[in-house]
């Protein structure tokens, strides 16, 4: 199964890259793919984070073809 | 509507050009809110800032926003207008605004637009101040 991640923001600069593609067998978390896709980074702390769009939190169990995305506090307006 | 802008909008032109799309004699309050970009943050001078979004999600969130406060408030339509890219101090950077037949929902609306937009809105802030670029952390809250 194959996820697309992406990184917006100051996590896209921490991470070097603002999109990854990532194969995995087994069903995994949204912490998971960051592991994955940011090569083991640490995780900041405030990270938001989406699948689809749609806010979702660390836990959360991805699906083959999501989009999920990472993100620091928005600050828009 | 909601829009997103990449190049420098004047708010008020903006409101008197859609409020002539809505039925005349219908609505009786439209209030507005524009934020504009300082040309100072957290004790610097900042010249310039660069707004970044997430396509897609920026324009689902902010109609969002917009589908809930008609759910909320009897409003005849509501407008948010916001920039993305670079921007200059003094450009505006966002223009909501509600329509409705009496001032309440109107008020209530506009300020839930705003409040909504700045909390759950995908778009970063990254400023340029004298000592190069940085990222703006996390909003005001509003009673500051």
């Amino acid at each position: 199964m194959n996820i697309t991640v992406k990184f917006f923001a100051s996590l896209r600069e921490q991470t070097g890259k603002s999109d990854a593609s990532i194969s995995y067998a087994e069903p995994i978390s949204v912490l998971d793919a960051w592991k994955q896709a940011s090569g083991m980074q640490s995780m900041p702390e405030n990270t938001l984070c989406a699948i689809n769009m749609e806010y979702v939190n660390h836990s959360t169990l991805l699906s083959d073809g999501d989009e999920v995305a990472f993100f620091p506090p928005v600050t828009g307006g | 509507m909601i829009e997103l802008r990449t190049t420098e909008f004047d708010p008020l032109d903006e409101l008197a050009i859609y409020q002539k799309r809505l039925a005349a004699g219908k609505y009786g309050a439209c209030c507005n809110f524009i934020g504009s970009m300082r040309d100072f943050n957290e004790g610097d001078e900042v010249s310039k800032m660069t707004l970044e979004h997430y396509p897609g999600m920026t324009e689902k969130f902010l109609q969002t926003i917009c589908d809930e406060a008609n759910e909320k408030w009897p409003l005849l339509d509501c407008l948010i207008i916001h920039r993305t890219g670079d921007i200059n101090p003094n450009d505006s950077i966002v223009l909501t605004a509600a329509w409705s037949a009496h001032r309440d929902a109107s008020f209530a609306a506009c300020r839930y637009l705003i409040e909504e937009l700045k909390h759950r809105a995908p778009f970063w802030k990254k400023e340029n101040t004298g000592q190069g670029e940085r990222w703006v952390s996390e909003n005001t809250k509003a009673e500051d």
